[in-house]
């Protein structure tokens, strides 16, 4: 027999015994509930070996296995959320065996309850927007009718300046529109988080990323939170903007003290 | 201005194949910096910043390898 260690994905609050069922767990292992008071903790077995400390160090460097882990614990908090509220903890948090995560349980029972009653009946949504610099609507100068009087020198440094001024002028208003999508949006939120720009490369996308945010929306007014992102960007066709969601609340799930992070 | 909305099916996100949409680096974003922080048993810093740095810069050095296979970038090409 393989040691086993357990792998936890979110907390609920009395949770009906069948919540997990047809769940499958990061490594293929059935899910589960440990229970404490009002309090449940959902987890899994997982490899002893492959999540010790020195492995799991080795392998969320590895970009495949993180894949795995990330979006296998996704489904399974994703699958949850879908029937119940659930505050999901971060990526590998895991216990040598299910008494030390009652033990946890008991012991920050309070923590989990206000993070659950924050969360209660609400999901996250993502709304990123990018900008084209390059974009007219973006460039707030029309150019100058000067060029028959200049020398070709002067008129090339001219371009030169305009052009480096005009990219520094859109970037501001792309900065400053999406400003305004923001303050519309956390107007209908109960709690924005900012997300730092995403890489590039890694989110392969054109252009600047003005915004990446996270909102915390009431699940009854999802509908009016997606049509609000809507006409917020067809007020401003320089920027770009993409929803994602509902997402379990992942940027909202994190204790007091922490949330300046 | 394109309006994506890679989940816009996923309202009972039960089934693989939606969950399979979702971008991988939308999913760090809230998986590595967000969530219940508790201490486990078995600990690497998860509380924030070193788990981060550590996998983005895997994640970006593998890209450069030419090697990373982003799922689910669902979203429309022009603006």
């Amino acid at each position: 027999v393989t040691d086993s260690v357990t792998y936890v994905y979110g907390i609920m609050r009395n949770p009906d015994p069948n919540v997990v069922e047809g769940l499958e767990g990061i490594t293929g292992s059935q899910v589960r509930l440990v229970r404490s008071g009002e309090l449940a903790v959902i987890v899994s077995s997982v490899d002893a070996e492959e999540f010790g400390e020195e492995a799991l160090r080795k392998n969320l460097e590895d970009l495949q296995w993180l894949e795995r882990i990330a979006r296998g614990h996704n489904q399974v908090v994703a699958g949850l959320a879908a029937r119940a509220s659930v505050a999901p903890l971060g990526l590998a948090t895991i216990y040598f065996n299910d008494d030390r995560v009652r033990a946890t349980l008991a012991e920050q029972a309070d923590v989990f309850v206000e993070v659950l009653d924050r969360i209660s009946g609400r999901a996250e949504w993502g709304v990123k927007a990018y900008a084209d610099l390059n974009n007219p609507a973006l460039q707030a100068k029309p150019a100058t009718d000067l060029e028959d009087q200049e020398t070709p020198g002067a008129a090339y440094l001219r371009e030169l300046r305009e052009r480096r001024e005009s990219r520094v002028n859109a970037e501001q208003m792309a900065l400053e529109l999406a400003g305004e999508v923001h303050a519309e949006l956390a107007a209908l939120a109960h709690a924005s988080r900012v997300h730092p720009p995403q890489n590039r490369q890694l989110a392969a996308y054109e252009g600047l990323m003005v915004l990446n945010c996270s909102y915390l929306v009431d699940d009854t007014a999802a509908d009016e939170f997606a049509s609000a992102v809507r006409s917020a960007a067809d007020k401003r066709p320089a920027l770009k903007v993409e929803l994602t969601g509902p997402w379990p609340p992942y940027s909202f799930a994190v204790l007091p003290d922490e949330e300046q992070r | 201005v394109t309006l994506a909305n890679p989940n816009r099916t996923a309202r009972a996100p039960d089934s693989t194949r939606e969950v399979r949409e979702i971008a991988l680096v939308d999913l760090l974003d809230r998986l590595l910096a967000g969530g219940v922080v508790v201490t486990g048993d078995v600990t690497i810093s998860l509380a924030g910043v070193d788990l981060v740095r550590i996998s983005l810069r895997a994640i970006i050095s593998s890209i450069q390898e030419g090697s990373l296979d982003i799922h689910g970038s669902e979203r429309g090409e022009d603006g």
